[in-house]
């Protein structure tokens, strides 16, 4: 690929100035940006609700929120950070890299991929609104305090703001289902001549995976949540025992895709795992076809599992023992994951700038959230732990290190590329290190006050569980104050820095036979106009 | 009972039962007064001591997984660094290792997976199991308190979180007015079900949890092995007062029980009979009466102001129901509001108490409406 050709024509194809440039953009990489910053927005906000939801925690008593507002921050910090911050981030390093990795010019569908990101903010607005329809509208009840799972009944006894998270719901339904549409068919369709599936990169197989699960299961959750709506004002009882429907239907209907999603939040943070851990250990994956195999294992079961969130229902013998046996299978493909990476370590060269950092550290907590995730699919044990604080440091140590620092790596390792410039590795070092130290004192402990017997979802508790809330709290409190140094880094990232080359790391090209290092860094506004040639790219 | 968990802790591998055995015991060594701080509360019936084990195994399971990932991530990183002048194998994953992993690693997780889910299988096997029950309680769950009711025994009450108590207290949120007694080494069934939204009646030391859904009946079993005082609270998220409905079992002998039942029913079949005379109550008598109901019933929504939360639960001082026309208020209050919290109350009081609750309603904070409810009137719309 000849940069200075790229460069070129770049100029003639410039990007439109001001707010044309964003608000029409069909170009991947604008898109791409502009949906890491919406997550960076939201992760803010998301977690500006986990800090009164710690506040609150700190100590036994009501000290600063009413348990309505307690329950509605749980419930909003839930949606936030899951439809507002993973989903979205990924989107934004799919769009980014994925055309870049497979030597596409752009996504299939430029103009979905704007409409896409574009019903993000839409849907955000009208999540923020349903905090504020107990005052927009009085009279017409309370804050939601459901938690994110918006079990009916209590679903149904909600106020306006209910109505306004359901088509929020719909609207980033909507949004993430075109975006999958549109990076399926990127990657089906827009490869470059003879890139063979078996030879992409693993961050693309990661959303080919993460693509078609969120098709299959985001019409169900819509089709769920337009059946609370029903049963609110159209005198349905889909939900309503009274009226011959069952309260545990909807938690079916949710966990079916509630359950996958959590592979949606995994999986492109695996994929991006693949390709940094061969990068700093110089040493190709191993197990490239293994992984792929485990991703698929891990997609099938995960959409047979759902009901492990719902033991306590009162199913019948034959499917509780039918989830309970599907969910400890999950242990498989996961384990098989964390062996190849284990393995691509092994007898490698490491370095540890922060990515690798942050893969390592993923490695290890990870596994972690994977042994509680036995304990907590052995049927009779969950009737124990089941909505206790040991689920919520299960989901925490799941969701933080499997997606989250997944996306923190992506970010260090992938920063020289987008702007240009080496981020400070110093800075880097010490996030990592006051991230991942305070994210272990904050959710560590919970596993204890779980078990002890504190609840979820509660606003105030026992005087003996008080000790390690207090610990949990600080930690948190630290935790959340760590963010601001990962946005000074990215802020002073873009402003300058050491420029990086095209490969920006020693191993990038160990780490991934795709193209994205054939391109200069920052890539031009346009890329691989013409279709790029192949070297032979071989695992 | 006891034969059958003796057989399952034999089916487990000897070193996992000694192991949990004796973990078990170190347990309740350290604990032997005090409930554990960290760990699942001692068990006292035979199902959960039997969850206990497997919870005791498939930590172990997790501790010595974690151990063996630690050791093989901590050696690489101190072992094959770039800093240390290790060259990289890049040919490692092509030898037989690397071949066969694919294979090898799944078979060996298998062979755990199939330790843990046949270990897993026995228990689940016994809480599906149904033998008779010499008593059945059924555990009604409503917004914010729960409802005890003895089956075949003719005694029924509620029981309320101890609002007296401060976040100084030990028992703070766990203290309840009316603690459900058992007798121990009794076989109870508890039927789980709710009013309005779905509750979890849990007290981890007594019986595992499952949910309390309206409409739909659930089960549960124990027998209680130990004389004593289990706590415990909801475990679902049911709104504004999930926090504060907590759970009291007072395990008592038997002999204590049966003079504790025979108080029991003399008592209700005072009250039945008190509720049910055609007396015509007095003013005094009802507001009286009515404000201890409302303290205990109704506050958490309404509050002691009788001025609600605003946008939340609407305030009874001059509300159009509380000052309005008799027959609504009554209404409103037996059958409940359909699609918000408002429940209805006719199966939780009798009719004194909710004649009381009404009249009070309509002559407190300032709302001086003069009027008086009598049970008649509540038994008339029944």
């Amino acid at each position: 690929m000849n940069a200075t050709a790229v460069h070129e024509e770049a100029h003639h194809h410039g990007p439109p100035k001001g707010y044309k440039r964003w608000l029409f953009s069909t170009n991947h990489k604008d898109i791409g940006t502009m949906y890491l910053i919406f997550a960076l927005v939201m992760m803010f906000l998301g977690g500006a609700m986990a800090m009164l939801i710690r506040a609150e925690l700190y100590m036994p008593g009501l000290q600063f929120l009413e348990p309505d507002f307690y329950n509605n921050m749980v419930t909003n910090h839930a949606l936030i950070m899951v439809f507002g911050m993973v989903m979205p981030a990924a989107a934004g390093l799919a769009n980014w890299m994925i055309p870049l990795m497979i030597g596409a010019p752009d996504m299939a569908l430029p103009r979905l991929n704007n409409l896409s990101f574009w019903l993000l903010p839409m849907g955000a607005t009208m999540l923020i609104l349903s905090m504020f329809a107990p005052v927009l509208f009085p009279g017409t009840g309370g804050l939601v305090n459901t938690g994110w799972t918006l079990y009916p009944p209590l679903s149904i006894q909600a106020g306006m703001g209910m109505e306004f998270l359901i088509f929020t719901i719909h609207i980033l339904g909507i949004s993430s289902i075109l975006a999958s549409i549109n990076i399926v068919v990127t990657i089906l369709n827009m490869r470059a001549p003879g890139m063979k599936l078996f030879e992409m990169p693993m961050f693309v197989w990661a959303w080919l995976f993460t693509g078609l699960l969120l098709i299959i299961i985001m019409p169900v959750f819509a089709g769920g949540v337009t059946m609370l709506l029903f049963d609110r004002h159209f005198g349905t009882s889909f939900f309503d025992a009274a009226g011959g429907g069952d309260p545990v239907l909807f938690q079916h209907l949710f966990w079916f895709f509630g359950h996958p999603e959590v592979y949606v939040l995994l999986l492109p943070s695996i994929g991006v795992l693949a390709m940094i851990i061969p990068t700093f250990s110089r040493k190709p994956l191993f197990g490239y076809n293994s992984l792929i195999g485990g991703m698929g294992v891990l997609f099938t079961l995960g959409l047979v599992a759902w009901a492990h969130h719902q033991y306590t229902v009162g199913m019948a013998y034959g499917p509780t023992s039918w989830f309970m046996v599907i969910t400890i299978l999950i242990s498989i493909p996961v384990g098989l994951m964390l062996l190849n990476f284990m393995m691509t370590m092994w007898r490698g060269a490491m370095t540890f700038e922060t990515p690798m950092l942050f893969a390592v550290s993923i490695v290890l907590m990870f596994s972690f959230a994977g042994v509680t995730g036995i304990m907590l699919a052995v049927v009779p044990a969950d009737l124990q732990y089941h909505d206790t604080m040991f689920v919520v440091a299960h989901f925490h140590y799941a969701l933080i290190p499997g997606a989250v620092f997944g996306l923190f790596a992506a970010a260090f390792y992938w920063l020289p590329k987008w702007t240009g410039n080496m981020y400070d590795e110093k800075l880097g070092k010490i996030f990592f290190w006051w991230n991942v130290i305070s994210f272990n004192v904050t959710f560590f402990p919970q596993h204890f006050y779980g078990l002890a017997g504190m609840p979820r979802r509660v606003v105030d508790y026992n005087p003996a569980f008080a000790d390690l809330n207090m610990l949990s709290s600080i930690a948190a409190f630290s935790y959340g104050i760590s963010h601001l140094l990962f946005l000074y880094i990215i802020i002073k990232t873009i402003r300058g820095g050491e420029p990086a080359t095209e490969e920006v790391w020693e191993g990038s090209r160990i780490g991934t036979h795709g193209l994205e290092w054939t391109v200069p860094s920052p890539p031009p506004y346009h890329t691989f106009e013409t279709a790029p040639s192949l070297k032979p790219l071989k695992y | 009972m006891k034969k059958l968990i003796a057989t399952k802790l034999f089916k487990t591998p000897l070193w996992l039962t000694s192991i949990a055995a004796s973990t078990l015991g170190f347990a309740q060594l350290a604990f032997a007064q005090e409930e554990p701080k960290y760990n699942l509360p001692t068990p006292v019936s035979p199902l959960t001591k039997d969850i206990y084990a497997l919870h005791v195994m498939t930590s172990w399971v997790a501790l010595i997984l974690m151990v063996i990932v630690t050791i093989i991530v901590v050696y690489s990183l101190v072992k094959f660094r770039k800093s240390k002048g290790y060259e990289p194998d890049q040919n490692f994953h092509k030898s037989w290792f690397g071949r066969w992993a694919w294979a090898l690693v799944p078979l060996l997780v298998l062979g755990i997976d199939m330790a843990i889910a046949g270990r897993a299988a026995s228990t689940l096997k016994a809480l599906y199991n149904h033998p008779d029950a010499d008593i059945t309680i059924k555990v009604t769950g409503s917004q914010w308190k729960w409802t005890y009711e003895y089956m075949d025994d003719d005694i029924r009450f509620n029981s309320n979180l101890n609002k007296d108590l401060t976040p100084e207290d030990k028992q703070y949120l766990r203290d309840v007015d009316n603690p459900l007694v058992l007798p121990v080494d009794t076989n109870v069934r508890f039927l789980h079900t709710a009013t309005d939204v779905l509750h979890n009646w849990w007290v981890p030391a007594v019986a595992y949890k499952v949910d309390s859904v309206p409409g739909f009946i659930n089960e549960t079993r124990t027998r209680i092995e130990e004389i004593g005082t289990y706590r415990g609270q909801c475990a679902e998220n049911c709104g504004t007062g999930h926090a504060f409905m907590p759970i009291v079992v007072k395990a008592v002998s038997k002999e204590d029980y049966a003079v504790w039942k025979t108080e029991q029913q003399a008592k209700s079949a005072a009250a039945a009979a008190e509720a049910s005379a055609d007396k015509e109550w007095s003013m005094d008598e009802l507001m009286a009466r009515g404000k201890a109901v409302y303290e205990k019933s109704c506050v958490a929504c309404h509050q002691m102001t009788g001025e609600g939360i605003p946008g939340v639960f609407p305030a009874l001082k001059g509300s159009p129901v509380a000052v309005g026309d008799m027959a609504t208020h009554i209404g409103t209050v037996v059958n409940g509001v359909s699609g918000t919290a408002m429940a209805a109350w006719k199966n939780q009081l009798n009719d004194l108490e909710l004649a009381a609750v009404i009249t009070y309603e309509r002559n407190a904070w300032d709302n001086d409406k003069g009027d008086l409810a009598q049970p008649a009137d509540i038994k008339a719309v029944r």
